[in-house]
């Protein structure tokens, strides 16, 4: 296959970027999105160019390093996958792909395609945690029988990889998918109802301060999203969010 | 006597750490906020460690090379976590699975160390459930457990095919916890380059901030490394890319013991190598071979007729396939243990039967297994005479229910449909055994210097069993090293702030910016890529999954003439004092050139087949076992520990002997 390739390059966080043209060829199908970059960079560093730097590590599609805008869709066209997973099968000899950062004001880029992330963590830290200590003197883990359902839920919400696709899939850069998976883990799991309260309102605050928008229900994230996160986390986020906002001092 | 101390506590087997827990030091509250650590890896074991050293105190920093701690790579663990629970009644306990360890690791771990581990093993369930990690649960709200690894006996505990990633969430989030209260600073997207030793102690890092390239000191009254395995050493593993041996091995050319660094897991049920543009490979769980049965063709011509895409799979029967595993392992078939099971299809395919077009890869085949849960599912389901294409599809949603994500992730990466053709697979380089030397207490031999995880060697000797390295890195890091680093610091109640402004750390600093500047000045022939590459071509024809003496005589000569040419020749581009992943890279292939040449000199050294480690020249030559692999307790029953001399080659051998009190040394059969 050969490719036309329109990259986002951007040298340092506070550079302006432009896209610039690059054609790469002998692309084979069986080779993933970002192994067709390494060619494409492998071409580069023997021109004694700059490669194009972007983030990656696992390459089996659970780490949530992974991630570029590809004409225009976050992970690509391909569907439950990571840009790691998609296969350059997906693409036709000829093709010209587009390939971005995932763009929203929280996730400034850091050099080309590579981004920051770290408001996702900092979400994280204002409560995505049970407060128990972990020095192992906890009860016996079956004292608490966990209803399946409940638990299978919990599960599904808890397999979120925080890759971002949420966020740049929606038009409003609302990382409500995102804050509501750890939210709704917690809050179907009974060992999650004591902090219950607090913890939803301090993960919105904190989602709100780090400058991402809100929810208007289009759907977008459910739909890009590599793990297939339900939209149905936001609305059990929203009802716990307005639960304690009536109950809290 | 060896310089080697294991410091094991003395008594009986049973009480030896409840005794020395009793026994060792602490350091009380006032005293822990004035005591920095360091922490480097943030997966199972670093990032459980971490948290837990916060907890109880401490001033924490942990450093990682991803962009948060979330995505290290113990999240890729599919199968589950072993713990002595008996949930399911079925005889486990501590012993148990103290017995299964050491057996499965052909008796080349330390007996002491193993047994704690077991002991551990239950309060990380009750830990992990206490933090809401979402373990799988049977319909009465209890947890279920699975059966792995041809052990005889449900002990392992599992979230789908995703426990390593709820067990690291886990982790991450007693991190979060910490991190907002202050007792964790988090050096994210900053790489260690060197350790920093004062007075013969471990006393800081040089680290590198890879966003702006600044080179960053950072002291502590101790260092702990978990930073993982270097599987990555063979350049194509199940990996992930960053994963790299730099910490540990900047700690062993300080003066850290290399334990063991030929033992090397090679998982049988990876999928196969599809073309020279690999990067890495994806493992699909053990647990396939529950239910899928290995075979290659039995006539050559019809392997040929195959990767040539003449011929389909489907169109051999029953008598032209060769189901290898069954032929020779009539007791365990298919569940036989990793590495024999990953030897026995290199051997088939070295004899020129691989299905493929590479002629590296063998079936795992379903198709007996659909009929079978078909029958089944149509008598249960009340269907008398079921037709075939009902049988067909009432199995094929059997198997779905089981491994429904493996399968659709094996058809997104091969293209092509495991229902209804079998998969290909084939073995990978997945987890390393080997690593620092540590002693009970995970001290490595620089006073203050700890290894945790899979970046030590202490617990599975020379095998890993299924689901038992997400079980050791969670113990070291929770339940382990808490105790014993603080016996350790009692003694630094009085030291004060580590300054960073004196000239051990302007040494170290000094010697760092040297080596990133050497590497920027390559005459510029060839990338990091090129040479990651060739190493890993050498390893994995040489050190792979059977070695022998020639071959590893020529892997030390090749790897050390590889590495001189890297250093002269690695092209890096763009500069050191900016976000550079090239110079990144050629700084962890600069180190793996090093560790594969140690590697291959162990391999050399230890003249006998055990666990993971082949020696093609110690073969049993008579009777049932004729040529399965041969171990040789009399000379070979101790730890390789090597000392760091300058060059790999003028590496020094200590040994520590291993005694085994408590279980009997036996031949692993499985016939």
């Amino acid at each position: 296959m050969k490719l036309t390739l329109k990259i986002w390059r951007q040298s340092d966080a506070k550079a302006k970027g432009n896209i610039v043209d690059y054609n790469v060829t002998g692309i084979e199908g069986d080779m993933s999105f970002l192994e067709m970059l390494d060619v494409l960079n492998e071409q580069l560093i023997a021109k004694g160019d700059d490669p194009v730097v972007f983030d990656h590590d696992c390459r089996e599609g659970i780490c949530g390093a992974c991630s570029l805008q590809i004409n225009g869709e976050p992970h690509g066209p391909d569907r439950l996958v990571t840009t790691c997973q998609l296969h350059m099968r997906k693409f036709k000899d000829g093709d010209t792909i587009y390939i971005e950062p995932f763009r929203a004001k929280a996730f400034p880029v850091v050099k080309d395609l590579m981004i920051d992330r770290s408001a996702f963590d900092r979400i994280q830290h204002a409560g995505g945690y049970i407060s128990v200590n972990t020095s192992g003197n906890t009860i016996d883990a079956n004292a608490i029988p966990v209803n399946k359902d409940d638990a299978d839920d919990a599960f599904a919400a808890a397999t979120c990889i925080g890759c971002g696709a949420c966020v740049a899939a929606c038009k409003n850069a609302s990382a409500m998918l995102f804050t509501s998976a750890k939210v709704s883990q917690y809050a179907l799991l009974p060992q999650g109802q004591v902090e219950a309260t607090d913890r939803v309102l301090a993960m919105v605050n904190q989602m709100d301060d780090e400058g991402f928008g809100n929810c208007t229900n289009t759907g977008a994230c459910e739909i890009e999203c590599p793990k297939g996160i339900s939209l149905e986390n936001i609305a059990r986020m929203n009802r716990e969010y307005l639960s304690a906002s009536l109950v809290t001092k | 006597m060896s310089i080697l101390d294991s410091k094991i506590p003395e008594g009986p087997l049973v009480d030896k750490w409840t005794k020395h827990k009793n026994t060792i030091n602490l350091v009380n509250p006032a005293n822990k906020r004035n005591i920095d650590i360091i922490v480097v890896g943030t997966g199972l074991a670093g990032g459980s460690a971490a948290a837990t050293l916060a907890e109880l105190g401490y001033n924490v920093k942990t450093f990682c090379y991803q962009d948060s701690p979330r995505r290290a790579h113990s999240i890729a663990a599919q199968g589950g976590i072993n713990a002595a629970k008996n949930y399911q009644g079925d005889g486990d306990s501590d012993y148990r699975l103290f017995y299964d360890t050491v057996k499965g690791g052909d008796y080349r771990s330390r007996e002491a160390n193993v047994y704690r581990l077991a002991e551990v093993s239950a309060n990380i369930i009750d830990q992990c459930v206490a933090q809401g990690v979402p373990f799988a649960r049977e319909y009465g709200g209890l947890l279920d457990n699975r059966s792995f690894g041809g052990v005889l006996v449900s002990r392992t505990f599992y979230a789908k095919g995703q426990t390593g990633q709820q067990l690291l969430l886990g982790a991450y989030s007693a991190m979060n916890r910490q991190i907002n209260r202050g007792k964790i600073q988090a050096f994210n997207r900053h790489e260690m380059l060197d350790l920093v030793k004062v007075d013969g102690k471990a006393r800081g890092i040089i680290a590198r901030d890879l966003v702006t390239g600044e080179i960053e000191r950072h002291s502590a009254h101790a260092v702990v490394l978990a930073s993982g395995g270097y599987g990555n050493v063979f350049f194509l593993s199940t990996n992930a890319m960053g994963s790299n041996v730099m910490a540990a091995w900047r700690a062993h050319r300080r003066g850290a013991f290399f334990a063991n660094p030929c033992y090397t897991q090679i998982h049988p049920t990876c999928i196969p190598v599809s073309g020279e543009h690999q990067s890495k490979l994806t493992l699909m769980s053990e647990s396939l071979r529950n239910d899928g049965r290995i075979w290659v063709p039995k006539r050559k011509e019809d392997a040929v007729a195959i990767r040539e895409g003449k011929l389909k799979a489907t169109e051999l029967t029953e008598e032209q396939r060769d189901y290898y595993l069954e032929r020779r392992y009539p007791a365990f078939g298919n569940l036989v243990p990793r590495d024999v099971a990953s030897r026995a299809a290199k051997e088939r395919c070295d004899a020129g039967f691989g299905v493929n077009k590479t002629g590296e890869a063998v079936y795992l085949d379903f198709a007996a297994a659909i009929q079978r849960y078909g029958k089944e599912k149509a008598l249960t389901s009340g269907i008398e005479n079921p037709t075939a294409a009902q049988v067909l599809q009432l199995g094929e949603e059997v198997i779905e229910n089981k491994y429904g994500n493996l399968f659709q992730m094996y058809e997104k990466i091969v293209d092509e449909n495991p229902y209804k053709s079998p998969m290909m697979i084939y073995p990978a380089v997945h987890y390393t055994m080997g690593g620092l030397w540590v002693d009970y207490n995970l001290q490595t031999t620089i006073p203050g210097c700890y290894a945790a995880g899979e970046a030590n060697f202490s617990d599975h000797g020379a095998n890993r069993l299924g689901a038992s390295a997400l079980m050791q890195g969670l113990a070291d890091g929770y339940f382990v090293l808490p105790y014993t680093i603080g016996d350790y610091l009692s003694k630094d109640i009085r030291t004060g702030k580590i300054p960073t402004d004196t000239p051990e750390f302007d040494q170290a600093e000094k010697e760092t910016r040297a080596r990133i500047e050497k590497l920027m000045n390559g005459a510029g022939t060839h990338s990091v890529d090129y040479y990651h590459k060739k190493l890993g071509k050498i390893m994995w024809d040489k050190c792979g999954m059977s070695r022998n003496e020639k071959g590893l005589k020529e892997a030390i000569k090749e790897i050390s003439q590889l590495r001189e040419d890297f250093w002269k020749n690695v092209k890096v581009p763009g500069t050191a004092n900016s976000l550079n992943q090239e110079l990144e890279k050629a700084g962890r292939v600069a180190d793996f050139l090093e560790l594969g040449e140690l590697f291959a000199k162990d391999a050399l050294d230890r003249r006998e087949s055990c666990g993971g480690h082949f020696r093609e020249e110690s073969v049993e030559l008579t009777g049932e076992q004729k040529g399965e692999a041969l171990r040789d307790d009399e000379n070979f029953k101790y730890v390789s520990a090597w000392e760091y001399k300058g060059e790999p080659k003028d590496a020094q051998l200590h040994k520590e002997e291993l005694t085994f009190d408590n279980i009997e040394l036996k031949t692993r059969s499985y016939k």
